[in-house]
């Protein structure tokens, strides 16, 4: 019983960091059909963001959360540059995108060693994220609850601005039919735009979240952006809430097989389930439904 | 066409007597000697060509940029004093891009094409297996700076760094003494961690230490909220930490918020300096141990100038570590042995390593010219809040390398 609770509890932590780092992704990659290899840089980006604002508000505690909006910011404009400057040249050229972005990507790497130096750096986590929390007997670290509780924040947040805001229609829109919403009055142009600053900027939030667990060194997007695409392509491209049981899914089947067997053969059959699974359902859980022939 | 012939004749004329001297002499007993011997190193100016390779780029940039830092220091001070039997020695400099094909090639480059006297770098054991063919096979020269799993020795390479009786032997019996009797292994999934474990197992089995368990994470891997929870649940006394790289972060973060502490259960690592405690947050690993032969913080005097000439030189924030000592003490360990040999000339040096000393930071180190490693001091040490690590035990007197740990009845077998 108490392995079950802590390795349900391991696996969806595990999710949740999976789901901040893929759900920028499931909405550029679906909507745009542009596979953005840049993405893990604005993750670290993100990183590297809350580290900077460290430096300048000392309290650990204020600064975690100053360095989130900020991080969105940031994130959102290094999406919106490389969308501006390269990516809309490209749209439905898929392989172009995938080589452009992971040139994009390299560079970005080493700008981030010649600005921080090549060695990892370190965002000290706040006192009321250290240790464990006690529940019912249980031990939960406090600093896995709260990338829980901002990935579910963060992906209401999104699901609720898709489908109440004017932008989450515009956005479906495109997604669902690019032709007909630009001949319906919508800017696609724009509504791209928005839309990449958007799926960037939880970039950017995903990396102050993941200064908690892991890493902040030039490699960190590496570490996390075939995972992320994981998640999107199981998930069902174009879809949010797939990309959500995805993520939960495969965080609490990799904690599973990992806790009956090692890391390394956890990570080898979940590739393996994971490519059996898209024999079955090559769409993902959710298909997109779409009128386009695009 | 003839000049042609003639110099292929000379050639092998050269390569021949080369052979033959060396055969004459028992020196050594090596297949491709004959070929090799035909060395381009230029000795005729008043410079000497020394390579360096590290990786500058990909996963390892973050480790070997510092030994970069450190060879190069060590070049200009031997420069500034005069070189090396006079000579200058001029840096050729490669990047090894984490690769350990990228390794064998580029130092195939720098012995062939750029006709360096010796090259210095390699840090992942897989960089140096992928060396150790081509520099046996031109019969040059590697020095290879990081402590290691062992169970290896080539005439053609001088290991600077521990082999494992000199830092994972040293560790086992410091834990022992502390009334360890059970460890938790955990490590990243390639050699160095395995080789090292087989032998963490070998000596548990017969010092009376129990293994609760052995974890293995992929290079990179960044959850450990599993790998931690079966550490915790297992119960041991202490953890013996062979991860490498960015993986501790993670690993140590973890074990932080599940209010896992040094007091209850200390971790004991082998892959983690100075340089690495920074991007860890000394406040997640202040308090645990681990095992080198080097610390910024040893109380010497040649430490002390060691120091401030490498924060003069790259910055007040700097910090040294035992790669980046082992480094530098390996371009003067090179210097002592040509001065002893009085010759760049391989076979020579290889001579006349025997012996040859450095007054190094670490204190006084001396190559065994048997198995070319050097004895050096075990230092266990615990990290403090400030970053750096200070001397919690020291072997007292430096130990001489035993790569096969031929000297342990309980490591019998283990070479094999």
């Amino acid at each position: 019983m108490e392995i079950l609770v802590t390795q349900v509890f391991n696996g969806l932590s595990g999710g949740s960091v999976l789901l901040l780092a893929a759900l920028g992704l499931a909405l550029t990659f679906g909507q745009m059909g542009v596979i953005n290899m840049a993405h893990g840089e604005f993750i670290m980006a993100g990183a590297y963001t809350a580290f900077v604002v460290q430096q300048v508000v000392s309290s650990a505690g204020v600064s975690l959360l100053v360095s989130l909006p900020v991080a969105f910011v940031v994130g959102g404009v290094l999406g919106v540059v490389l969308e501006a400057t390269l990516l809309r040249r490209m749209y439905h050229r898929p392989l172009d995108t995938l080589l452009v972005t992971w040139g994009v990507s390299l560079v970005l790497q080493q700008l981030t060693r010649d600005v921080f130096g090549t060695a990892g750096v370190d965002v000290v986590a706040p006192e009321w994220l250290a240790g464990p929390v006690e529940v019912l007997g249980f031990a939960f670290p406090r600093s896995r609850l709260f990338i829980l509780g901002l990935a579910i924040a963060a992906f209401l947040a999104l699901a609720a601005g898709l489908r109440f805001t004017p932008l989450g229609r515009r956005i479906r829109a495109t997604v669902q039919n690019r032709q007909l919403a630009e001949s319906s009055g919508i800017s696609t142009r724009a509504t791209d735009r928005l839309t990449f600053f958007i799926g960037s900027g939880f970039a950017g939030v995903a990396g102050v979240a993941l200064t908690l667990v892991g890493s902040i060194s030039p490699n960190l997007g590496t570490s996390y952006i075939v995972d992320a695409f994981l998640v999107v392509v199981v998930g069902g491209i174009g879809q949010i809430k797939g990309a959500v049981i995805a993520a939960f899914l495969l965080g609490v089947v990799q904690s599973w097989i990992e806790y009956t067997t090692t890391a390394s053969i956890a990570k080898v059959l979940v590739f393996a389930l994971i490519i059996a699974f898209l024999q079955v359902r090559p769409q993902g859980i959710y298909k997109l439904r779409t009128r386009s022939l695009a | 066409m003839s000049t042609v012939r003639a110099r292929r004749t000379a050639l092998l004329a050269v390569a021949l007597s080369t052979g033959l001297f060396l055969a004459a002499c028992g020196a050594r007993v090596d297949d491709a000697s004959g070929a090799a011997a035909a060395s381009c190193v230029d000795t005729s100016g008043s410079e000497i060509k020394i390579g360096f390779l590290n990786s500058r780029s990909g996963t390892m940039a973050i480790s070997e940029n510092t030994v970069y830092d450190s060879l190069e220091m060590a070049a200009a001070q031997i420069n500034g004093a005069g070189g090396v039997l006079g000579k200058q020695l001029t840096i050729v400099a490669e990047d090894g891009a984490s690769e350990p094909t990228v390794f064998a090639e580029k130092a195939e480059k720098l012995i062939r094409d750029d006709c360096v006297a010796a090259v210095f770098g390699g840090w992942t054991s897989s960089s140096r297996k992928a060396m150790l063919p081509v520099f046996e096979g031109n019969d040059a020269l590697l020095f290879y700076p990081v402590q290691y799993e062992g169970l290896e020795s080539s005439p053609n390479i001088f290991y600077t760094g521990a082999t494992t009786n000199q830092q994972i032997v040293p560790a086992l019996d410091y834990l022992k003494e502390q009334g360890v009797t059970s460890l938790f292994l955990v490590g990243s999934d390639y050699v160095f961690p395995q080789t090292a474990n087989r032998i963490i197992k070998a000596y548990a089995e017969a010092n009376g230490i129990e293994i609760k368990g052995e974890e293995y994470a992929p290079l990179g891997y960044t959850d450990f909220s599993t790998i931690v929870a079966k550490v915790r649940d297992a119960g041991a006394d202490a953890v013996f930490n062979t991860l490498n790289g960015d993986s501790n972060v993670a690993f140590f973060k973890e074990y932080q918020s599940l209010g896992l502490t040094a007091e209850a259960m200390p971790v004991l690592s082998v892959s983690i300096a100075e340089e690495e405690v920074g991007g860890i947050g000394a406040s997640n690993i202040a308090g645990q141990l681990v095992a080198w032969n080097y610390y910024q913080t040893i109380d010497s005097p040649v430490n002390k100038q060691f120091v401030s000439d490498f924060q003069t030189l790259y910055g007040a924030d700097r910090v040294t570590s035992d790669p980046m000592e082992a480094a530098y003490t390996s371009l003067f360990l090179w210097k002592g042995m040509v001065e002893a040999a009085g010759s760049f000339d391989v076979a020579a040096i290889q001579a006349a390593a025997d012996g040859v000393s450095f007054d190094a930071p670490e204190g006084t180190v001396t190559v065994n010219g048997e198995n070319h490693h050097i004895a050096k001091t075990a230092l266990i040490g615990r990290i403090s809040p400030d970053g750096l690590i200070n001397t919690e035990w020291s072997s007292g007197a430096p130990i001489e390398p035993d790569p096969y740990l031929t000297s342990y009845p309980w490591a019998e077998g283990l070479a094999g």
